[in-house]
């Protein structure tokens, strides 16, 4: 690994050196994530290949602590926690087979799990860093509480790599839940989210709930999924009502709307809003919502400043999560614009970070 | 790259002190600024009482606006800022500056809104951590993370030391349960961090700040994610007559796949130390007890406790005990809460450290601990956050015995090297603070402490927020490692470690 990562360091030296910009890849299934690179770089990017770093370092099940090389491939890390009967609780999605868990912790996107059992930001607690000077960075570690300095893995957590190259991540992983039933309900966009409103108020261990649009556009089908012991998810199940779905075919589900599988998805432009709970049908669009309601997934033909301003107004923000790349990407791209003293901070971190910008040049945050 | 330098040491000139009463003056009513030595006294130092310094003038502004002119003026005037919440911080990360302002947030102490139905509420940060459960419990609400001196503490302190608590094993850290922050910055900038929705655009500089002791900028107004409150909890005391035993009971619950509401182990030091006072029941002939808290529904519980109790038998508990009432249940608890005061009653001083390490280190670390009370002389008492491995450790000694001071020193600062070499870190959740700063050098490289310097010129270019603290310089560094060559015993421990 010593010898992999000192060429990877000499790629980046090398690049640096020449102003070259570099593109870090892992399994590559979120390439379409994120604005394009710039066109006016003048020099081919090089591509950083994670891939090669693979592999478990260290998984202690009694201390729900699990190491492991960026590129390493989710279906690997779930394989290897199932065994001790675990999981990553942030439900990361994968977008096709080989995605790594470099990259999904580089992207931050977090899966319908996340709504009962938090975010993936959560749930990271170290990282080295191959950074702009091919230095390896130690930041965080293998413990759950750690407050020296500052928390560096959660700011890489997300930033999708424009700060450097996630190289070795440490996560916390939960047990799975002793018993794991989904609920289904035949109905409409308004009925869900009503259904889902009280749910953060509520002690039942809801810890997903996601609504698709039926295919043919009339109503839907709301799934809660319920994780916890016997007694409390029985007790739940009672008062919600709903058709209990058989456990093989809940999993398939969940898994499907997680990685986008459901033609819904296929749709372009689709864009993703991250809106507070109880935010009531948009109505611009196709939608199918996740988070109980807190992400909505819109196929909308719209200007991008309308969406955005909905969003806003509904305290979030909106990303134009897929599209067709033939069509223009918004000249301020994909992301909602971060406001002027936001941006003054990145602009500076970008600055002291990775100072010639050369890693994921605009891919989070257009023109950085 | 420019991060090889230092942090800007803000070319401090003494400050003209009326120059700068006169750019207070201007921005704050008089009532808000106190400059004579008798009214800054209290302010002299945190909950790390070793450490104590005035400060130029104590302000202590009512609104965000005059937080702002605060923060502008000092930024002209190149005068340190020290931000303080209650001033119940362990590290000294609220001591003051001597040429500084100390900015006292005490006065921003209203919950300005509540949604029982999101199960958020936006409060100000100088509200107490406590007064936020208790104005949300009507709704069946709670506000999860619960450091020991909840009832005094602020959530703006909370947020600048990413505070935890006896249940953040289950429910988390101030990080897991704050969903937005605004913030000021020191030319006067109001950032909004994070956000009410799922996540926020750009890099996630929500978590950047959280824990940041005050070196990035002053918080005005926190959002937090609330909680339903359990229908019961119930906790287990569990006795073990081997502190191993203990350890491996935790981690055999934990690989039983149960994440219990607390998890928490004292060794028989603490256990003595703590009944006479508190009288909480405790097993004093076990080496080491563990408490061990499930909540739910009433069935959930029982299911859980009956879980619980299968473990720790199987493990070999030499006695077990659940808590019938919630009397019972605060009792169990009130013991291990009020452990500092206890330490407090049995000894003129103590110093309270909080290490974390990985915990099948357990057993290693807790018998190099006992070597060290007799390297050092002095006794230790030990309580420990068991479920997420953050070791207390109490080491009791008299002040007024002057080598007392400097051996108490030297073994906290022995044990938080056992702690980084077994892979842990110095502070699991009290920070570091002007306390350990000297450790930040055995846990990070020169790069890695490079690297925090340039989050902090990123936040605050000027280097006024909280100067001289949690990240130490190339020479401190130097001077520490040079220190460290004989023997591991610091010489000079008189002088003053700024």
């Amino acid at each position: 690994m010593d010898y992999i990562l000192s060429r990877m360091s000499e790629q980046v030296t090398a690049a640096r050196a020449n102003f070259r910009p570099i593109e870090i890849v892992g399994g590559g299934t979120k390439r379409f994530y994120g604005n394009p690179p710039p066109e006016s770089t003048g020099q081919e990017a090089l591509q950083l290949q994670m891939s090669t770093l693979t592999g478990v370092v260290n998984y202690q099940p009694s201390e729900l602590v699990l190491t492991a090389w960026a590129g390493t491939p989710l279906s690997d890390i779930e394989a290897t926690l199932a065994e001790q009967n675990q999981m990553m609780a942030f439900d990361p999605p994968s977008f096709g087979s080989g995605a790594t868990i470099g990259g999904a912790i580089a992207a931050g996107l977090s899966g319908p799990l996340s709504f009962g059992y938090g975010p993936l930001r959560h749930y990271v607690l170290g990282t080295q860093l191959l950074d702009a000077q091919g230095r390896i960075l130690k930041f965080g570690g293998e413990v759950m509480k750690n407050v020296a300095g500052y928390d560096v893995s959660r700011l890489l957590t997300g930033s999708m790599g424009m700060f450097g190259a996630i190289v070795q991540v440490s996560i916390k992983v939960m047990p799975k839940p002793l018993v794991d039933q989904t609920l289904c309900f035949e109905c409409d966009e308004q009925q869900a989210l009503a259904l889902c409103e009280t749910l953060r108020s509520k002690t039942w261990p809801v810890k997903a709930a996601a609504w698709l649009p039926a295919d043919s556009g009339e109503g839907g089908q709301l799934a809660l999924r319920l994780c916890g012991a016997q007694s409390a998810v029985k007790q739940a199940s009672e008062v919600l009502g709903g058709q209990a779905m058989d456990e093989t075919s809940a999993n398939a589900w969940w898994a499907a709307f997680r990685d986008q599988r459901p033609p819904f998805f296929a749709q372009q432009p689709l864009w993703r809003l991250a809106v507070k709970a109880r935010t009531p049908a948009l109505n611009i669009g196709p939608t199918a919502f996740d988070l109980g309601g807190e992400v909505r997934w819109v196929q909308a033909q719209v200007q991008p400043s309308v969406i955005r301003q909905m969003a806003s107004d509904a305290g979030g923000h909106a990303t134009l999560f897929r599209w067709d790349h033939v069509q223009q990407t918004p000249p301020d791209g994909v992301f909602q614009p971060l406001d002027r003293a936001t941006m003054a901070v990145i602009k500076r971190l970008k600055e002291e970070l990775d100072p010639k910008s050369i890693f994921n040049v605009g891919r989070l945050v257009a023109g950085i | 790259m420019n991060a090889n330098t230092e942090v800007r040491e803000a070319a401090l000139m003494r400050a003209n002190f009326d120059e700068v009463l006169h750019a207070l003056r201007t921005v704050l009513p008089e009532h808000c600024i106190l400059a004579r030595e008798e009214q800054m006294r209290p302010y002299e130092c945190d909950g790390l009482s070793l450490f104590r310094e005035l400060p130029l003038v104590v302000v202590l502004p009512e609104t965000e606006a005059q937080v702002q002119g605060v923060l502008r003026a000092c930024q002209r005037l190149n005068l340190p800022v020290v931000t303080r919440g209650a001033g119940t911080g362990l590290s000294g990360g609220a001591l003051p500056h001597a040429q500084g302002v100390l900015l006292g947030m005490s006065k921003f102490n209203r919950i300005k809104s509540v949604d029982p139905i999101c199960a958020t509420a936006v409060v100000e940060p100088g509200v107490r951590n406590l007064a936020v459960s208790e104005a949300v419990a009507q709704y069946g609400l709670y506000y999860a993370p619960d450091p020991s001196s909840q009832i005094a503490c602020t959530i703006g302190g909370n947020v600048a030391e990413n505070s935890g608590g006896v249940h953040c094993l289950k429910y988390g850290l101030t990080i897991h349960n704050v969903l937005k922050a605004r913030v000021i910055t020191l030319d006067g900038e109001i950032l909004e961090l994070g956000s009410e929705s799922p996540d926020a655009p750009g890099p996630d500089l929500l978590s950047a700040f959280i824990g940041s002791e005050g070196m990035l900028g002053v918080v005005t107004e926190v959002t937090l994610r609330l909680l339903p409150k359990p229908a019961l909890a119930k906790v287990i005391m569990a006795s073990f007559d081997h502190v191993e035993t203990a350890g491996q009971a935790v981690a055999a619950v934990i690989a039983a796949g149960i994440i219990p509401a607390g998890l928490e182990m004292m060794d028989q030091r603490a256990t003595e130390m703590v009944e006479p006072f508190v009288k909480a029941g405790y097993d004093t002939s076990a080496k080491a007890i563990l408490l061990c808290e499930s909540d739910g529904t009433e069935v959930e519980v029982a299911e859980e406790i009956a879980r619980m109790t299968d473990v720790f038998e199987g493990v070999g508990a030499t006695r077990i005990q659940v808590s019938e009432t919630e009397a019972e249940r605060m009792r169990f608890w009130a013991g291990r809460k009020n452990a500092f005061p206890a330490a407090g009653r049995v000894s003129p001083d103590y110093y309270c450290m909080d290490g974390t390490i990985p915990r099948r280190h357990l057993a290693k670390v807790l018998h190099a601990i006992e070597l060290m009370e007799t390297t050092y002389g002095l006794r230790c008492a030990n309580v420990f956050h068991a479920g997420d491995g953050n070791l207390h450790p109490l080491i009791l000694f008299d002040s007024n015995i002057e080598s007392e001071v400097e051996r108490a020193e030297a073994f906290g600062a022995a044990i938080l090297e056992l702690c980084v070499e077994v892979g842990g870190t110095i502070t699991g959740e009290h920070g570091v603070g002007m306390e350990k700063i000297n450790q930040m050098c055995v846990q990070f490289g020169r790069d890695e402490l490079d690297i925090f310097l340039s989050v902090k010129r990123s936040f605050d270019p000027d280097g006024l927020l909280n100067p001289e603290k949690v990240i130490p310089t190339l020479a401190r560094c130097a001077e520490y490692g040079k220190m460290h060559v004989h023997g591991g015993k610091l010489p000079f421990v008189d002088i003053p470690r700024f």
